[in-house]
């Protein structure tokens, strides 16, 4: 004969430690709402999803300087890598089709090449065999690449047009497919 | 934290390999579990087996057809290798779904299979609070304690050390429990309610909360919902196995 255990054996004692544990969990939630000032998400800059990107402003392969908060109300892509990176560059033919085909749309794509571990001469070579039309960024110092916490290349981080980083991708190549995927919703929202 | 490990070309995901670890022991354990309660070692694995490739399958393909139109230019890209490009809820419930019609099929008995998935389920456990830890998801809300950690860019509750001490408790005692279960399907619900206590608990210390209307935390009221479930269902079902 199977002998329940003191608790299950009574039914009210059951139902009172049920009842009793759901109030203390019932209590325990309405104390740890959260007020809407001390949200965490949306109001530090940091490199992950969820999160403001963090700003930073870089000289171009072009010799001019580009800023990340300056593309606010664009869907931007912020692509870290270097030429001597296969994965890096198996998918930038990827990336710029996707850039030609929803540039009008509101997107680009700003390339931060690791300058600082690749050559700049290295990374316009590849760039202009490649037909790249969107800005490369020059990281001489690394100071991008470690505010945006570098451990793999490629990583490209997908921003929205608030600035805010909606979706991260360690590693690659990416395809078009995986790349067009993560700026649609991005691009059909509202400026 | 520690998100990739990069050997060479190669960028290995460490959340990832966490949970294909816990997938491998949880497989193992639930092969041993189903053996010493008497239902075939095989089929329990299989039946997880199944769960799983449906669930990854599944995942994939809600994830296309949420972006039919981008796919249907390159199919191809339906079969990358990238797990950037999965639906994961959609995936859970595939996966649920595929298992629970092949345990159908094999008939299964539910309860008793149950009990054997337990040491997975807490493994599974175990190994997402270790991706957790790697990836630094699941992040803590911002506090100033001897033991606060720095992460983004904040000092903050380790969250994923507490997620992590709560899951191996929740194996432990799962496991200690499995021998000395009173009635068949016990030990399952035992991990179910603990692990829906131990989310109760903790979400309150987390940053990244889904908040719903008048701030409450939404892991949280699922949790009870759960941990209310799981304790009716310990009564019912102990009271059927008496009677």
């Amino acid at each position: 004969m199977i002998r329940l255990p003191w608790l299950l054996h009574d039914s009210r004692r059951w139902w009172a430690f049920t009842l009793a544990i759901l109030l203390l969990g019932a209590g325990w939630t309405w104390l740890s709402r959260v007020p809407a000032s001390v949200a965490t998400v949306g109001q530090i800059p940091s490199p992950r999803e969820g999160f403001p990107a963090p700003d930073f402003t870089l000289d171009t392969l072009g010799g001019e300087s580009a800023t990340l908060s300056a593309y606010r109300g664009k869907v931007v892509i912020v692509n870290l890598w270097a030429s001597w990176c296969g994965p890096c560059r198996a998918e930038m033919p990827a990336i710029q089709k996707v850039y030609t085909a929803n540039r009008e749309r509101g997107l680009e794509v700003l390339a931060v090449n690791s300058t600082f571990q690749d050559s700049q001469a290295d990374a316009q070579e590849f760039a202009q065999n490649s037909g790249l039309t969107f800005p490369i960024l020059l990281d001489r110092d690394g100071a991008v690449s470690k505010r945006y916490l570098l451990r793999a290349l490629p990583s490209t981080f997908f921003i929205d047009r608030k600035g805010v980083i909606r979706s991260v991708v360690f590693g690659g190549p990416m395809t078009e497919a995986l790349v067009q995927t993560k700026i649609e919703a991005l691009l059909q929202e509202t400026p | 934290m520690f998100p990739v490990l990069q050997i060479g070309p190669l960028a290995l995901p460490v959340p990832g390999l966490a949970l294909l670890i816990g997938v491998w022991i949880g497989l193992w354990l639930a092969e041993i579990e189903a053996a010493r309660l008497g239902i075939g070692p095989e089929t329990v694995y299989n039946l997880a087996f199944i769960g799983i490739v449906a669930g990854l399958i599944g995942a994939r393909l809600a994830y296309v057809a949420r972006y039919l139109n981008v796919y249907a230019s390159d199919p191809l890209s339906v079969f990358s290798l990238n797990p950037a490009t999965l639906a994961p809820a959609e995936g859970v419930w595939i996966g649920v779904v595929a298992a629970v019609i092949y345990g159908a099929r094999r008939q299964l008995p539910l309860r008793l299979t149950l009990d054997a998935l337990v040491p997975a389920v807490a493994v599974m456990g175990v190994a997402v609070a270790l991706a957790h830890v790697a990836s630094g998801d699941a992040f803590g809300a911002a506090a100033r304690l001897p033991w606060s950690v720095y992460l983004w860019d904040e000092y903050r509750h380790p969250s994923q050390i507490y997620e992590l001490i709560a899951a191996l408790g929740v194996l432990g005692i799962g496991w200690r429990a499995r021998a000395r279960g009173p009635f068949v399907g016990f030990n399952f619900l035992l991990v179910v309610a603990l692990s829906a206590a131990a989310r109760v608990f903790l979400e309150a210390f987390r940053g990244d909360s889904l908040v719903m209307i008048g701030g409450w935390r939404a892991a949280q009221v699922w949790g009870l919902v759960v941990l209310a479930t799981g304790l009716g269902a310990m009564r019912y079902w102990g009271r059927e196995a008496v009677s």
